[in-house]
């Protein structure tokens, strides 16, 4: 072979690992995609009952139920709206009543969401970045949590 | 008075870097040696000065100097001594002071051991160097200073965050900005080539140590964090495809990448071009994982700053590097020669392949970590990219990585002999088949695709262990004559092998972790007992302890064989800490062999029950096992002949050591 049809060789190898590189990656975005909603997105959008979607809000004060201990189920509430959510599971560490949460899972048809992960925020202090967007927007955002939010630490992304 | 001092230090070193950043150009360009030897004294100056910061830094935490804002925040002097001297890089400020400090150390040693470089080289090398280091001085002390004292000073202070009360915490961020910071030498060498328009095999040999022992750090870094957050938070999980991780897995993968297209244009002279954009690309990549874990856009345990100004000057010293450098690039790199001719099947070619893979994986984690941000930006949508896009993307593309890595050494240079290495190759495949039968056989319930990841991780393996094979002939000739050979060997081989083996234990670990672990959520009370996989355990009843700054809720745990014998306790405990008014979860965990038994205690409910997490965990510790593997392999070739020949030290210079002994 020629310098220059080795050279195309390799252009070419190179080539059409970037495009399989470039398929998968669009296969995975159309697939595995989760959208962040606040309970007031959800019944705006009519999300779809099945849709993984990542749900973000206050826990309402008051609505935490333990069932036999492991069935947990509270509701999201960004001041508007509110989801009933279930948990099945260990709740994270800072987990509160009044406290910011982010939730994933699916609607069931009955429009209680079934959640299958609690991302846990190691800091009482911090408040999940679009649970704070969210509150804003819906006008439910009080200074406090913003002095809170500029504390110097912030949790785990976890 | 220590930390005015410190602070004077830093900008002492600031200074001597803008000296550093200019005087050598010019006398490289104007071939003055006079002014290219200021980059030799700059550059140990400049470390000396950043080591006096650093230490005043350490100082004041050491000795719980909360007259200063940072040492108060984030540090109390309750704390073991082990957690004040962490604490030091356990916050921003800090932690931009151990960034600064590995890249003197860096240019240091360069300019130390980088005796028998050309004078031009070195002295543009080390030029771009600190340039570097004076961007990142001028950002601490423009927007992160460490050493502002508080007018009156507290009694005590705000303690550390408990997560990062942690032995781990020692090691993890100093080897990680190792690993990160030392690619910046690749860079400057990068980027004194383009300027010099000049590049040829020693280059390649120069930058290859540095690059080998960035990514040996940086190996063992992720590894260590990937453990932290293994056993710290609770969930059990290794790897979560977390931004912050995969700012650390970038430049990981573009760093494997760049060690092996420098071998190719070591040995070879070839992909001249393509290992200097590598250069480029893997240190900008570690900028990048600098940006997005400081800057504050992702919100996480390592998002230090919220101060938006901080993160608009790293997007700037981003912007300027990288931008800057393939803006040379793009200017320079036609004019460099091209290097020798290679047939598609061959080494190169095989180091190609990896090359080629390692990048599209590199980027899938990229366009997946990047996506959110960038549609945040422009549309306002949030999303979330987890696992799922990672699995999907990444793991093809590792696949025939896996596959095709152990014909690469067994290929000869230049032009490779396919079906050769097929037939050395064939014991290792009927391994592989063996143990794809076996792990069908004795597992179920996992993933139809386990077995052959157990499949592909055996081959790997057997693989490294064909290629040591095949060099030392051992089987074919007299055992002594094959441990000649053996003992003879280059060590670059053996470090190669065992690195390749490495990911094959890692491999196995991943796949057993994931597709045969067992886990149990319960709601359990004291006398309850708990069954998975072949252990019992029997919950005891929780007591209280005391630790230095905080309170455990410990639970008493007995493991038992499911035939009644016994094995041991374990003690898994919810820590909370008064100082911050924050809890953590302290998993139990216990080894057996190479697998690990995982217990987390949770929330204590109203019927009198505590809900508990135990995880069954097969061959978990392979995962770390195999980078600990890949570090030694690094070792091994990091002290292999040929690099300290190709880079010996002046006898002077050895001579004057140890008198001064």
């Amino acid at each position: 072979m020629t310098r220059k049809q080795r050279r195309l060789v390799l252009i070419g190898a190179g080539l059409s690992v970037l495009a399989v590189a470039v398929a998968l990656m669009l296969n995975a975005f159309r697939d595995s995609i989760v959208f962040f909603n606040s309970p007031s997105d959800v019944a705006e959008k009519h999300v779809e009952p099945g849709t993984r979607i990542r749900l973000g809000g206050l826990v309402k004060t008051g609505s935490l139920l333990r069932d036999n201990g492991l069935l947990i189920r509270f509701e999201v509430t960004d001041g508007k709206s509110e989801i009933p959510v279930t948990y099945q599971g260990v709740l994270p560490d800072l987990f509160r009543e009044g406290q910011g949460v982010v939730a994933e899972g699916a609607l069931d048809g009955a429009g209680v969401f079934n959640a299958d992960t609690i991302l846990a925020k190691h800091d009482e202090t911090y408040m999940p970045k679009e649970v704070a967007d969210a509150l804003k927007k819906s006008g439910h955002w009080k200074d406090d949590y913003a002095q809170r939010a500029a504390m110097p630490v912030t949790g785990v992304n976890k | 008075m220590i930390p005015e001092l410190g602070h004077y230090a830093l900008m002492l070193a600031l200074g001597l870097a803008l000296i550093q950043g200019i005087m050598p150009i010019v006398g490289a360009r104007t071939n003055d040696p006079v002014l290219m030897n200021i980059a030799t004294s700059t550059a140990l100056a400049q470390f000396v000065f950043v080591a006096i910061a650093f230490g005043a830094l350490t100082e004041c935490y050491v000795f719980s100097d909360f007259s200063v804002l940072n040492v108060y925040e984030n540090s109390n002097s309750a704390m073991p001594l082990i957690y004040r001297l962490t604490s030091v890089w356990g916050n921003h400020e800090g932690s931009m002071m151990l960034w600064v400090s590995i890249l003197a150390f860096f240019g240091a040693l360069v300019a130390f051991f980088g005796t028998n470089l050309p004078a031009t080289l070195k002295a543009d090398a080390l030029a771009v160097q600190a340039w570097i280091a004076a961007a990142f001085y001028l950002f601490i002390l423009a927007t992160s200073n460490p050493f502002v004292r508080i007018p009156d000073a507290p009694f005590e202070g705000q303690d550390l965050n408990p997560i990062l009360q942690d032995p781990g915490l020692a090691f993890h961020p100093p080897m990680l900005y190792l690993g990160y910071v030392g690619f910046s030498i690749a860079f400057s060498f990068a980027i004194a080539a383009l300027l010099e328009g000049r590049i040829d095999a020693a280059w390649a040999r120069w930058v290859r140590p540095w690059v080998l022992g960035a990514w040996m750090c940086l190996t063992i870094g992720i590894a260590g964090g990937s453990y932290w957050a293994y056993y710290e938070l609770g969930w059990g999980g290794f790897w979560f495809w977390d931004p912050v991780e995969n700012a650390s897995l970038m430049p990981w993968l573009a760093g494997t990448a760049l060690l092996h297209s420098a071998v190719v244009m070591e040995k070879r002279g070839a992909l001249k071009v393509w290992t200097i954009l590598l250069a480029i690309l893997t240190f900008s990549l570690s900028l990048i994982g600098t940006f997005l874990v400081r800057s504050g856009v992702l919100t996480s345990v390592h998002a230090f700053a919220t101060d938006p100004t901080r993160g608009i000057f790293i997007l700037a010293i981003l912007v300027a590097f990288i931008g800057g450098a393939l803006a040379l690039y793009a200017w320079r790199a036609p004019a460099l020669k091209q290097g020798g001719l290679f047939a598609p099947i061959s080494r190169e070619g095989a180091l190609v392949f990896n090359n080629l893979f390692l990048t599209s994986a590199c980027a899938t984690v990229f366009v997946g970590t990047l996506y959110p941000l960038a549609l945040e930006a422009l549309t306002g949508d949030k999303i979330s990219v987890g696992p799922p896009f990672f699995n999907s993307t990444f793991g093809p593309l590792f696949i025939p990585l896996m596959l095709v890595m152990p014909f690469g050494p067994l290929l000869g240079w230049k032009r490779g002999d396919l079906l050769g290495a097929a037939q050395r190759l064939l014991t290792a495949a009927m391994l592989a088949a063996v143990a794809i039968a076996a792990a069908f056989a004795l597992e179920h319930g996992g993933p139809v695709l386990a077995p052959f990841g157990v499949g592909i991780a055996v081959f790997v393996m057997a693989g490294a262990v064909t290629d040591i094979a095949e060099r030392t002939m051992i089987l074919r000739i007299p055992f002594g004559a094959a441990l000649r050979r053996a003992i003879g060997l280059p060590r670059s081989a053996w470090g190669t092998a065992f690195a390749h083996f490495g990911i094959g234990v890692t491999l196995l670990g991943i796949v057993g972790a994931t597709a045969w672990g067992g886990e149990r959520i319960a709601a359990i009370k004291p006398g309850d007992t708990l069954d998975l996989a072949h252990y019992r355990l029997t919950f005891d009843g929780q007591f209280n302890r005391t630790g230095p700054n905080y309170r455990d809720v410990v639970g008493h745990f007995t493991v038992r064989r499911m035939s009644g014998e016994l094995i041991g306790a374990m003690e898994p405990s919810r820590r909370t800490f008064p100082a911050r008014n924050m809890a953590t979860t302290e998993a139990a965990l216990m080894t057996r062999g190479l697998s690990q038994i995982y217990l987390s205690l949770g929330d204590a409910n109203p019927d009198g029950t505590v809900s508990v997490r135990l995880y069954f965990k097969p061959n978990v510790l392979m995962i770390w096992l195999g980078a600990v593997i890949m570090f030694f392999g690094g070792g091994l070739s990091l002290s292999d002949r040929r690099l300290r020949v190709g880079a010996p030290r002046p006898a002077k210079v050895r001579a004057a050591l140890q008198a001064a002994e």
